[in-house]
């Protein structure tokens, strides 16, 4: 590259889509591009969102769920975005763009990420309005502005994209009809054995397929709309909508006008580096033509052209792009289907094994070369194994078993053994990460988790196809390290959280020393009582100080407050939904006074007081209660808040009383102990003024009813949480929440959050919504049951302390000086209130001033 | 049966061996306001060491969990979670406090005793 004196230099991105994304990701991550300004023309409104997943627009998400640049993104490395002004022209001896608008844009290197459009056969009718394409969010608003008028849609095309949007289709609600012209759907990654299962499992879902038919002409009524699509058999079918998605063709007309090269098949032509012939311009993704000379219609191998055009830009060293594995796993239809290497056993002398059940709908072929190495296969109805079979046959090597145990059901299988993958095997596709970089990462950058490998490697950040084998290979490498992988809680139990919690969920309520003479060993630690502390009270074993169980629970449960940083306690009185009466900011207010204690506002609209010493407890909470206020869980891994907004009660926005059910819901689920803290917010309209959707749980106000958000976090590692359901009535949100809640504390780990359980969930939040609503494990009314017992038993723990003087007695400041205060814990003024004193700072004792006020007089001692 | 502590001098009595429950533990206050941290684990063993965690500065190590590590008893900082050995105050984490001193917890000579009958 040839490049003059200039100081920044230009670099212009032609187009917007996921590969262009990631060129922009790829190449903001290289140190050289810091010297470089970045302009990118888009065709879109939008920035960049996830065209594959268009069809969950049908299914309740949303346009923002799909985006795909991150916030502040294009901010913080000053990229020029210029949404809806494409480029039209490239003049490439001045070196500029011409956009739509007639702007002219400088460029020093040229990178065209056009994409493709939609293939549309050349016959009559197909501009009748009724007829779509589906590639864009404008495309499936259109299709779906149309669906809700319309009865019977047919898709033209029966491979990848035509089943996306056939699923789109039949989620609109529409009777459904995929014509295909091969003999088979998805004729390009599956056989005639895969197809046949697919199109059982389809057509049991009720959508209707024509194979071996092309579209001969779209039949218009005498409105000019469509009224159905002849087929070259010489069938006419009746629609209201035709979807064209048979394909796509490159977007080469900007490098065609320009005179460069592009292939017989279109795509611009590209080098190994993905170069086209003049050495500023680079094209990646669907347009370009790679050195292998085909054009790749995956996003996966789009993303790989993306991170080698970042290098060449950058003169980084790095492999090319020589071509791409088209392995594919995914999900149409609700239907599991994987194709990997090279499926149709072309190659000489492969020979197939296969197991087909059509009972069940599964369908696995492996292809052997004559070498026995596994060559390619294609799995429907159970992709199970997808993610061991597919490196090893991008591998190519021998196989270390018969194959026939690959494919058999697990039970037939007999002791297949672990299969070995080659450690030039390729686990990440998206990434194009070895097991051997894998293995490296953790043996040699002290990556000893998966979520560390994925930050070390990018493994497992594309698709997640790959990340249950690269928990297998992380928790292999780090066996054979010597390192401890044991999925126990801690040296005295080998069990995990869930297992725990299923051994006292069946065997009944157990003591945690009968627990640890049974399941474990030692004496305990700060791991494992707070944690079976935490599953006896979740399964409703009385009060949490009761007898052996108050030895168990980490010191803020054991004091039912919350310790601070120099030995004293904050108090938070329980404020459900935020909601508080005058008298009742009285009240706090007095006894903050009284007992000279720091107050703040908390984020979970609560008022915390800080200060108190352990003996002051006591007396600061039969105030509360005699006020009726219970101390409310700041801490603990329990249920904290419901926050919420004042709703349709008072807010012009409003479209539902969300203060109310926030109450509700605060008290149906205080005290609840769980595996960590709970968050859960409620708010009013969908402007999202108590930010539903950075809590665990989370309920946006629709005019229909309520939209249940999980899984969401603030914190360390924000997350935006996920719609399980949308427009529920009270009753059957409160019973999904009732059995997510309940779901999470059977199978969660010791201190995973919501957010990090529903990553790591397998099935993720599909396998979520079948079990919380449509009980696809059949355990629901068990849940329900578990949740009535919390709800029935719930007893206000402070007010239970007060009453048993037995429990009082550990309210004291020395066993040997009850009454006395404690000497070391020590404050001083600051803002006309209390802090804790610093090491060497003059400063009082807490209850010096409290006395004075004469607080002790009027109430109980313990 | 009462529980006590030898300051140095003498045998301080300083609660009912009834006070404590297995597992936990209590504060108690020296004569020279110093405090120690006393526990009784559930086989009935007592300990007494510094309340006062070397790594917060704050009182808190009587509000401690005690478990196990290994063979060794110990006793979890309620603060930042530190273990330390009970049987020589050693914290078995990190080796040293934050103000650059050996993070080794002071042990209390403790016993439970029948004041009544030594009365």
């Amino acid at each position: 590259m040839t490049l003059d004196d200039r100081t920044v230099r230009d670099l212009v991105l032609v187009g917007h889509g996921m590969v262009g994304q990631r060129f922009l990701e790829a190449w903001t991550e290289q140190p050289a591009a810091r010297g470089w300004r970045v302009t990118v023309l888009a065709e879109e409104p939008r920035p960049a969102y996830d065209r594959v997943h268009l069809s969950s627009l049908f299914d309740g998400g949303t346009v923002e769920d799909l985006a795909l640049c991150p916030t502040g993104f294009l901010a913080e490395h000053g990229i020029d975005l210029r949404l809806g002004d494409p480029a039209t022209a490239i003049d490439r001896a001045g070196r500029t763009v011409t956009t739509r608008s007639g702007v002219e844009v400088r460029y020093d290197v040229l990178v065209l990420a056009t994409g493709s459009v939609p293939f549309v056969p050349p016959v009559p009718g197909t501009d009748a309005p009724g007829c779509h394409v589906y590639r864009t969010i404008e495309d499936v608003d259109a299709i779906r502005a149309e669906a809700a008028t319309a009865g019977t849609g047919v898709v033209v095309g029966g491979g990848l994209l035509g089943l996306e949007a056939a699923g789109a289709l039949r989620a609109g609600g529409l009777a459904t009809h995929v014509v295909e012209f091969a003999p088979r759907l998805m004729a390009v990654q599956v056989d005639d054995g895969g197809g046949a299962a697919l199109r059982r499992k389809i057509e049991d879902l009720g959508v209707t397929v024509h194979t071996s038919a092309g579209a001969s002409g779209v039949l218009t009524g005498p409105d000019g709309r469509v009224r159905g699509l002849a087929l070259s058999d010489g069938r006419e079918l009746p629609a209201d909508l035709v979807v064209f998605s048979a394909g796509v063709r490159a977007r080469d007309q900007l490098a065609r006008d320009c005179g460069l090269p592009v292939g017989q098949r279109g795509g611009v032509v590209v080098d190994d580096r993905c170069r086209t012939e003049d050495p500023a311009i680079l094209a990646i993704g669907e347009c370009a033509q790679a050195v292998d000379g085909r054009v790749y219609g995956l996003v996966a191998p789009g993303y790989l052209m993306a991170e080698t055009a970042a290098r060449t830009i950058a003169e980084q060293e790095g492999e090319g792009f020589t071509g791409a594995d088209l392995s594919t796993k995914l999900k149409l239809l609700g239907v599991d289907v994987a194709s990997f290497g090279d499926p149709h056993g072309s190659a000489e002398g492969a020979l197939d094994v296969l197991y087909s059940d059509s009972r069940s709908g599964v369908y696995r072929k492996l292809v052997i070369g004559s070498d026995g190495a596994l060559l390619g296969g294609v799995l429907v109805g159970d992709t199970e194994g997808y993610g061991v079979l597919r490196p090893l046959a991008v591998a190519g090597k021998p196989l270390t078993v018969a194959p026939e145990q690959l494919v058999l059901p697990a039970g037939f299988a007999g002791a297949a053994g672990p299969v070995a993958l080659p450690d030039d095997a390729v686990l990440c596709s998206c990434h194009n990460v070895t097991q051997g970089a894998v293995r490296a990462a953790v043996r040699d950058q002290g990556a000893d988790s998966v979520a560390a490998v994925k930050k070390c490697t990018r493994a497992g950040t594309g698709c997640g196809s790959c990340l249950k084998q690269l928990g297998t290979v992380v928790t292999e490498e780090l066996e054979a390290a010597g390192v401890s992988t044991g999925k126990g809680l801690c040296e005295h139990f080998a069990h995990t959280r869930a297992e725990l919690y299923e051994i006292v969920r069946v065997t009944g309520p157990a003591s945690f020393s009968e627990l640890l003479a049974e399941h474990g060993s030692g004496e305990g630690c700060e791991i494992c009582k707070p944690t079976v502390a935490s599953i006896l009270a979740s399964l409703g074993n009385g009060h949490i100080l009761d007898g052996e169980q108050g030895a168990l629970q980490d010191s803020n449960d054991h004091f039912l407050a919350n310790l601070q940083r120099n030995g004293s306690y904050s108090v938070v009185p329980r404020v459900p939904g935020g909601e508080i009466t005058p008298e009742g900011l009285i009240v706090i207010g007095e006894i903050a006074r009284d007992h000279g204690l720091y107050t703040k506002i908390t984020g979970g609209q609560r008022i915390d007081m800080f200060g108190a010493t352990v003996d002051q407890l006591p007396f600061i909470w039969r105030k509360l209660v005699d006020a009726g206020f219970e101390s409310g869980h700041a801490y603990g891994k329990s249920l904290r808040t419901v926050k919420s907004c004042v709703g349709e009660t008072w807010c012009r926005y409003g479209v539902q009383d969300s203060t109310t059910l926030a109450i509700e819901l605060e008290l149906r689920y205080r005290g609840l102990r769980s595996p960590h803290k709970l968050k859960a917010a409620v708010s009013g309209c969908a402007r999202e003024c108590a930010e539903a959707q950075s809590k665990d749980f989370g309920i946006i106000a629709t005019a229909a009813g309520w939209n249940l958000y999980v899984g969401g976090n603030g914190g360390m590692t924000p997350r935006h949480a996920d719609l399980l359901a949308a427009d529920l009535d009270r009753e059957t949100l409160i019973r999904t929440i009732d059995r997510y809640l309940m779901f999470y504390i059977r199978t969660a780990d010791r201190l995973e959050r919501t957010s990090v359980w529903l990553e790591r969930l397998e099935g993720g939040l599909d396998h979520l919504r079948a079990v919380v609503l449509d009980d696809s494990l059949g355990i629901a009314a068990e849940l329900d049951e578990l949740m009535a017992r919390h709800i029935g038993g719930y007893r206000d723990e402070w007010a239970e302390t007060l009453a048993d003087p037995e429990r009082l007695r550990r309210f004291s400041s020395f066993v040997n000086a009850p009454g006395t205060p404690d000497p070391a814990v020590t404050f001083v003024p600051e803002r006309g209130q209390i802090r804790p004193a610093r090491p060497g700072e003059a400063s009082h004792t807490l209850n010096a001033p409290v006395l004075v006020a004469g607080a002790r007089l009027e109430v109980l001692t313990p | 049966m009462t529980v006590q502590i030898h300051d140095g001098t003498r045998w301080q009595t300083v609660c009912s061996l009834a006070d404590l429950q297995p597992g936990r533990g209590v504060a108690v206050l020296l004569p020279d306001a110093g405090q120690v941290a006393l526990f009784r684990d559930r086989a009935g063993e007592l300990y007494a060491v510094d309340n006062l965690d070397p790594f917060s500065g704050a009182p808190v190590l009587s509000r401690g969990l005690i478990g196990s590590r290994g063979e060794r008893p110990t006793l979890i900082s309620p603060m930042y979670k530190q273990v330390y050995d009970l049987t020589d105050g050693r914290c078995l984490d990190e080796d040293t406090a934050p103000d650059g001193t050996p993070a080794v917890l002071r042990r209390w000579p403790v016993r439970a005793f029948d004041g009544e009958a030594a009365a």
